[in-house]
C-alpha cells in the first residue's frame, strides 16, 4: 500500500507540475465525468507497472456497474417487453405505450415457468428440475442454427471453393484472378489433409501436409496482426482521449 | 548476462513505456500516413452512395464501449453519409451496453444535417438474443421493436410507417463486435438474403473474409484501419485517419521488438550450439 501511495503523490506531483508549467492546463476539461474518466483509465493503466490498489477499485467498480447495468438491461428488455406485457399489458403501459392496449397472451406462462424451473439450479433439494428448462432451451437452439448454419457455414463455403482454376476475363487469361484461385484450393486441400489424422503424413501426402501448416501459420499471422492493430486501437484510443479530452492538447 | 540473453529478458515495462511513448509522439510530432482504401471497403461506399435518397438503410450498433475506438469512427462516417445522401437509416443495437452510444452518434449527425428523428431517421433502441431479434425483423419490425428508443410507437412514426420487414429495405450494414455479425449472416443474408456488409473490430477481421470471398457479404470494413479507410472516401474527418499515425509509430516499434527478440532467439540458439 506504500507504493501504492507513492505512486499517488507522484500523479499529483506530475500534474502540480503540468499546472505550474502551463502547460496544457489553459485547455484541460472542466468537466467532472472526463475527469472521472481519465482516473480511471490511469488506474487501470497502472496495473501495467504492477498490480495496485487503485487498480484493484477501477476493475471492481468496472464489474459492479457492468453486472448492475446487465440486470436492469435484462429487466426492462426482456422480463418487462417478453413477459410482464404478455401477461397484463396495461401495467406496462407507462414505458411501452405501443403494447399496452393489446389482449393477454396467457399461453406466456409456460415459458415463464420454464424460467423458474432454471432457476431452480440455486435449489440444494431439487437442481435437476432446470434440466428441463436447459433441455427446452438446447434443443430449440439446436434446430434453430443447424440447418442456417449447414447452409452459411458448411454448404455456402464449400460452394466457394468450388471455383475455377483457370479464370478467362474478356477472352484472356487472367493471371491474378487465376493465382488467387489456385491459393484458395491449395490452400483448402492442404489445410484438410493437415487434419487428415487416419494416413501417415510422408511422400506427396505429406508435403501436402507440410504445405497446409504454412497455410495455418500465414493465417495465423494474418490473424495476430490484425489483432495487434486492435488493441493498438484501444491503446490509441484512450491516450486520444487522455491528451484530447482530458487535457486538451489535442486540436 | 550475455547481450542476447539481456535481449530476450527485457523487462516487459520498458516495452509498455516505448509503446506509451510511441503512442504519443504523432500528438507532438503531426504527420500524414497516405491511405490507400481496400476494394472491399469501397464495395461499401459505393452500395450506399448508389442508394436513392429517400432509401431505407438499417444501420446496426452491434457494439459496445470497449470497441469503441474501433468501430464508433466507421459509425460515423456511414451516418454522415447516409444523411449527406438523404438515405433514412433505421438503427438498432443488438449490444446490451450500445444502446446509449448508439443514441450518441446517431444524434450528433442527424444534428450536424438538421435531421429529425422519426422523419429522416429512426432509432429503434437494444433488443435482446441478436438471432431471435433478426428473425424477428425478417417477419415485421414491430415484433421485436414495438415502439423506438424513445417510446414512441412504430405506427406513428412517419418513416416507418410503410416499413414492415427486411423487403422494405435497401440492405444492411452492421457495426459488429461479437457474434450478432455471425447471426446476420446467418439469418440476415442466409435466409432473407439481406445484402449484407459488416464493419468488425481488427480481431475479426481474418474469420470474415471467407464470408466475402463466398459472396456472402458484399463488403467489410476492417478495423480503424478500414474505418480510416472509410474517412478517405466520404471525406469525413474523424477519428479513423486521425489514429493511423499512431497506429504507424507503435507498429515500427512492435516491428523493432519483434526483429530484436528474433535476433536475441538466434543469437542464444547459436551459443548454446
Amino acid at each position: 500500500m506504500r507504493k501504492d501511495l507513492v505512486w499517488l503523490f507522484a500523479g499529483i506531483l506530475f500534474f502540480g507540475l503540468l499546472y505550474l508549467l502551463n502547460w496544457g492546463v489553459k485547455a484541460i476539461s472542466t468537466d467532472l465525468l472526463v475527469w472521472i474518466g481519465a482516473f480511471l483509465t490511469l488506474a487501470i493503466l497502472s496495473f501495467l507497472y504492477q498490480d495496485n490498489a487503485f487498480y484493484k477499485f477501477a476493475e471492481h467498480l468496472f464489474v459492479g456497474v457492468s453486472a448492475a447495468y446487465w440486470m436492469c438491461m435484462g429487466f426492462w428488455n426482456t422480463l418487462v417487453p417478453n413477459l410482464i406485457a404478455k401477461l397484463h399489458p396495461p401495467i406496462v403501459k407507462g414505458v411501452l405505450p405501443a403494447i399496452a392496449e393489446k389482449p393477454p397472451e396467457y399461453w406466456y406462462i409456460i415459458p415463464a415457468a420454464l424460467g423458474i424451473m432454471f432457476l431452480m439450479r440455486l435449489s440444494p433439494k431439487a437442481p435437476w428440475i432446470s434440466r428441463w428448462a436447459l433441455a427446452f432451451i438446447v434443443g430449440t437452439t439446436t434446430g434453430l442454427n443447424l440447418v442456417r448454419y449447414l447452409r452459411s457455414d458448411f454448404l455456402g463455403q464449400i460452394k466457394s471453393t468450388l471455383i475455377p482454376v483457370i479464370v478467362v476475363e474478356n477472352g484472356s487469361l487472367s493471371v491474378g484472378g487465376s493465382f488467387s484461385n489456385i491459393v484458395i484450393v491449395v490452400g483448402v486441400l492442404c489445410g484438410l489433409i493437415y487434419f487428415f489424422f487416419s494416413k501417415e503424413h510422408k511422400g506427396l501426402f505429406g508435403v501436402a501436409s507440410r504445405v497446409g501448416i504454412y497455410i495455418l501459420m500465414i493465417t495465423f499471422g494474418a490473424s495476430f496482426g490484425y489483432t495487434v492493430m486492435a488493441r493498438i486501437s484501444l491503446l490509441v484510443g484512450r491516450m486520444r482521449f487522455l491528451l484530447g479530452d482530458w487535457m486538451g492538447l489535442l486540436q | 548476462m550475455k547481450w542476447h540473453e539481456k535481449m530476450l529478458n527485457i523487462d516487459r515495462r520498458w516495452i509498455y513505456l516505448i509503446l506509451g511513448v510511441a503512442v504519443i509522439v504523432p500528438a507532438v510530432v503531426s504527420f500524414h500516413v497516405p491511405v490507400n482504401v481496400t476494394p472491399e471497403v469501397r464495395r461499401v461506399y459505393d452500395f450506399i452512395e448508389d442508394l436513392k435518397p429517400g432509401d431505407i438503410f438499417y444501420v446496426g450498433i452491434d457494439y459496445d464501449p470497449a470497441s469503441l475506438a474501433e468501430l464508433h469512427p466507421m459509425a460515423y462516417a456511414i451516418l454522415d453519409q447516409c444523411f449527406r445522401k438523404d438515405i433514412k437509416p433505421v438503427v438498432a443495437t443488438l449490444s446490451q451496453f450500445g444502446a446509449g452510444m448508439a443514441e450518441q452518434v446517431l444524434s450528433e449527425v442527424a444534428a450536424e444535417y438538421g435531421k429529425e428523428s422519426g422523419i429522416d431517421y429512426c432509432y429503434l433502441g437494444y433488443k435482446p438474443y441478436p438471432a431471435i431479434t433478426i428473425m424477428l425483423m425478417g417477419v415485421d419490425f414491430r415484433v421485436p421493436f414495438p415502439q423506438d428508443y424513445y417510446g414512441t410507437p412504430i405506427d406513428s412514426i412517419p418513416m416507418m410507417r410503410y416499413v414492415h420487414n427486411f423487403d422494405d429495405l435497401k440492405g444492411v450494414i452492421s457495426l459488429s463486435a461479437g457474434t450478432s455479425s455471425e447471426f446476420w449472416i446467418i439469418y440476415g443474408y442466409g435466409r432473407y438474403f439481406m445484402p449484407l456488409a459488416l464493419g468488425v473490430t481488427g480481431v475479426m477481421a481474418a474469420d470474415y473474409y471467407p464470408y466475402l470471398q463466398s459472396g456472402q457479404i458484399f463488403g467489410l470494413i476492417s478495423g480503424i484501419k478500414g474505418a480510416a479507410e472509410y474517412e478517405a472516401l466520404t471525406e469525413y474527418k474523424g477519428e479513423g485517419l486521425k489514429s493511423i499515425p499512431y497506429q504507424t509509430t507503435t507498429h515500427v516499434v512492435i516491428l523493432a521488438f519483434i526483429i530484436v527478440s528474433n535476433i536475441g532467439y538466434f543469437a542464444s540458439r547459436r551459443s548454446k550450439k
